[in-house]
């Protein structure tokens, strides 16, 4: 049996590895200009190819971008699938990207007016700044509302609450990015920079890796606070960890694809069903990689199905991603009644 | 070994492993139960008792560090609880609450080797050694059966036992429980007991339980701690707490009865004139008092000497019992009045066939009962 697991766990992860790099090609690959496998080659290799700048301007960084912010996403829905020991939470479901959105659009405005240029160190913290404040609210609630899906609900609320915000700002910004302002609000990876991919890259790595290492209390949070406090695990540190680090997530990817509905809910629960099996130390890395997938696999419909005309990530997302909450749903409702 | 040493201390004085100081407990900063004062030895066993929201899981609770100490000190072995470090703490003391354990695709296994961590490296992996514990924690609790079940498949009596696995997998030198036995069947309830005893007995466990089977509290511990709602009402060996009508008052028994030398229960009795004359002795009445309380017609019995096995049954549930003194002959005095209260009967139920020596007594009554043409009811 601990065989036989050991060779599951091995599987699942081979087979997420080979889907990001299979993806990562295809998003590369595919597009109303095709390039070539042996052409990325060639160009890798430091040989010029005809279209260099779409390859390496223009696709690469979009796809990393994918890539990373993808895996994020759903870290943070897991980090907060397991705070809430709810497992229909998630960074836009909760209000979270929307209170980063909100705050994002506010600076943006206001700096653009001044003509400032915004960094993405900027935007980070002002995602992040935006991401407690709805954190705040959803805890605040929390504390109010022993019930699960009313806590679901009120996130939902400040949810639109915030983007009804957004787009007053938006509405009345008179500016002449106005335009990739609204892009961005809608949540898209394009128009992605090289620079952004470093910061993000920085951020969620460093990010990760803490995660990662708080793998254990995890484990032992996971099966109730009272049982995880008896094995000397420090809640109250561990979930001021938690609120942190799962903003700080969000935060980054609201600062440079605006919010993206669903992936954070239903990844950890694909991952999951994947590994059979919940343990932190497996779920962190997956779910980071089931992430990424799913959306270079979105990305890449949200980019191609309707070329030239591109649909905003979170369409596509909602599409697939919602369905798999409502999976959830019916689940756990058939578990309690058994 | 550490055992032995504990009981004897130093200069003959008892050492408490386990001890507190005017401890008070609560909620949110309002003192609930005050002043508990608590010494137990290395490897004793304290039932903790009293009625339904007396406060016994908030002691518990603030034993474990679950709950902030209102005031007052809990020390393990002579440290205070407060200055230990959680890991530390885990590698002493292990719960088994009433909360239900949260888990996801985890098996029976899975759940018992939970109690591995505070013992695991920065990212909990389990090591040879480990595996060997939690194989022997599960094979001391006969769960190993059921090792790759899913926990959230199990039944109520399979989880509470892998909850004990757990437990014991973390190596404690004490072990709180709150309410380890309620969902157990009787077999269940005692083997759960017996491991507990066991571990005692092999490792010198201490253990700090409430229980509501007052039967099996009585029996198994070497303390009780009675709680009342208000305060620790008393501590002490179950002989000195288990007084004759002590438990009624403690939980305010109001219909029934308990009694405390047999720990055993009876409802309340039947009210009303009364026209049943019961006829026992030896053990042989005790199913007629039962059945006659199901049917709500009161009674009399005798003549029972006060050391018979009928007598504390009959004492909670007759109107009136005729009873001598144990090991003495019947009075004539007692005779003349269970012939008098006979008299007055409409019924006898006779549960005896034939009499012993000392009771020719109770013979005459039944022949005195037929000669007056009375309804007589042989159940034998």
């Amino acid at each position: 049996m601990q065989h036989s697991r050991k060779i599951r766990y091995v599987i699942a992860f081979l087979l997420l590895g080979i889907s990001v790099l299979v993806f990562v090609a295809m998003n590369v690959c595919i597009g109303t200009v095709k390039i070539s496998l042996e052409d990325i080659m060639v160009s890798i290799g430091g040989q010029q190819i005809n279209n260099s700048r779409i390859l390496w301007d223009i696709r690469m960084p979009r796809t990393m971008a994918a890539m990373i912010l993808g895996g994020a996403l759903a870290l943070a829905g897991y980090l907060l699938q397991t705070f809430f020991h709810n497992s229909i939470v998630g960074p836009f479901v909760l209000g979270i990207s929307s209170g980063a959105k909100m705050v994002v659009a506010l600076v943006m405005v206001f700096l653009m007016g001044q003509a400032i240029r915004v960094s993405s160190v900027t935007l980070i913290a002002a995602a992040f700044l935006g991401a407690m404040i709805s954190m705040g609210f959803v805890l605040l609630m929390s504390r109010k509302v022993k019930n699960m899906s009313m806590l679901v609900v009120s996130g939902v609320m400040i949810g639109y609450i915030c983007s009804a915000v957004t787009e007053l700002v938006v509405t009345f910004a008179n500016d002449a990015e106005i335009v990739n302002l609204h892009n961005w609000s809608r949540g898209s990876f394009s128009g992605m920079t090289w620079d952004n991919v470093l910061v993000m890259a920085v951020v969620i790595a460093l990010t990760f890796v803490i995660v990662f290492f708080m793998a254990k209390p995890l484990d032992a949070y996971q099966l109730g606070e009272s049982y995880a406090q008896n094995m000397g695990v420090n809640i109250r540190v561990l979930r001021v960890a938690l609120v942190i680090l799962s903003s700080i997530l969000s935060a980054c990817i609201v600062a440079f694809a605006g919010p993206i509905s669903f992936v954070g809910v239903a990844v950890p629960h694909l991952v999951k069903s994947l590994l059979g099996s919940a343990k932190p130390i497996l779920m962190i890395p997956a779910c980071f990689l089931g992430g990424s997938v799913f959306c270079l696999f979105c990305d890449l419909l949200a980019r191609t199905m309707f070329a030239p005309t591109e649909l905003s990530i979170s369409t596509v997302t909602a599409v697939f991603g919602a369905p798999v909450v409502l999976w959830v749903m019916i689940r756990r409702s058939r578990e309690k009644v058994a | 070994m550490g055992y032995d040493k504990a009981k004897q201390g130093e200069g003959g004085i008892v050492k408490y492993y386990f001890k507190t100081e005017s401890l008070s407990v609560g909620y949110h900063n309002k003192p609930i139960i005050k002043d508990i004062e608590i010494g137990l030895e290395k490897g004793e066993i304290l039932t903790l008792i009293g009625p339904n929201g007396a406060g016994k899981s908030t002691v518990l609770k603030s034993i474990a560090k679950q709950l902030a100490l209102i005031a007052g000190t809990i020390y393990l072995d002579e440290q205070s609880v407060e200055n230990m470090s959680g890991t530390e703490l885990s590698q002493n003391m292990a719960v088994v609450l009433t909360e239900r354990l949260r888990t996801e695709m985890m098996t029976c296994e899975d759940v018992v080797a939970t109690g591995r961590y505070p013992y695991t490296g920065r990212f909990g992996i389990l090591s040879e050694s480990d595996r060997h514990v939690v194989k022997e924690a599960m094979e001391l609790v006969h769960v190993t059966a059921i090792k790759e079940q899913d926990f959230t498949r199990i039944s109520d009596g399979q989880r509470q036992r892998v909850m004990l696995a757990r437990a014991i997998c973390q190596e404690p030198e004490i072990i709180i429980l709150d309410e380890p036995t309620s969902y157990l069947d009787v077999k269940y309830k005692l083997e759960f007991l017996s491991i507990l005893q066991e571990m005692r007995k092999k490792k010198g466990l201490t253990v700090i339980m409430s229980l509501h089977e007052l039967d099996l509290a009585e029996r198994v511990s070497d303390k009780i701690l009675c709680i009342d709602g208000k305060r620790v009402d008393r501590f002490g060996k179950p002989e000195d707490v288990f007084e004759q009508g002590y438990i009624s008052k403690l939980f305010s028994i109001e219909s029934g009865s308990f009694d405390e030398e047999n720990g055993s229960m009876e409802l309340e009795p039947a009210k009303g004139e009364v026209k049943v004359f019961v006829i026992a002795s030896g053990g042989t009445g005790r199913n007629v008092y039962r059945r006659l309380q199901r049917q709500g017609v009161p009674f009399i019995t005798g003549i029972l000497p006060q050391n018979d096995l009928d007598y504390p049954v009959a004492r909670v549930l007759a109107t009136d019992v005729i009873v001598t003194e144990a090991f003495e002959p019947i009075t004539e005095e007692q005779i003349r009045k269970a012939r008098k209260r006979l008299a007055a009967c409409d019924k006898i139920i006779c549960c005896k066939e034939t009499f012993g020596t000392l009771e020719q007594a109770n013979m005459e009554l039944l022949e005195f009962a037929k000669e007056s043409g009375k309804e007589i009811e042989m159940n034998c």
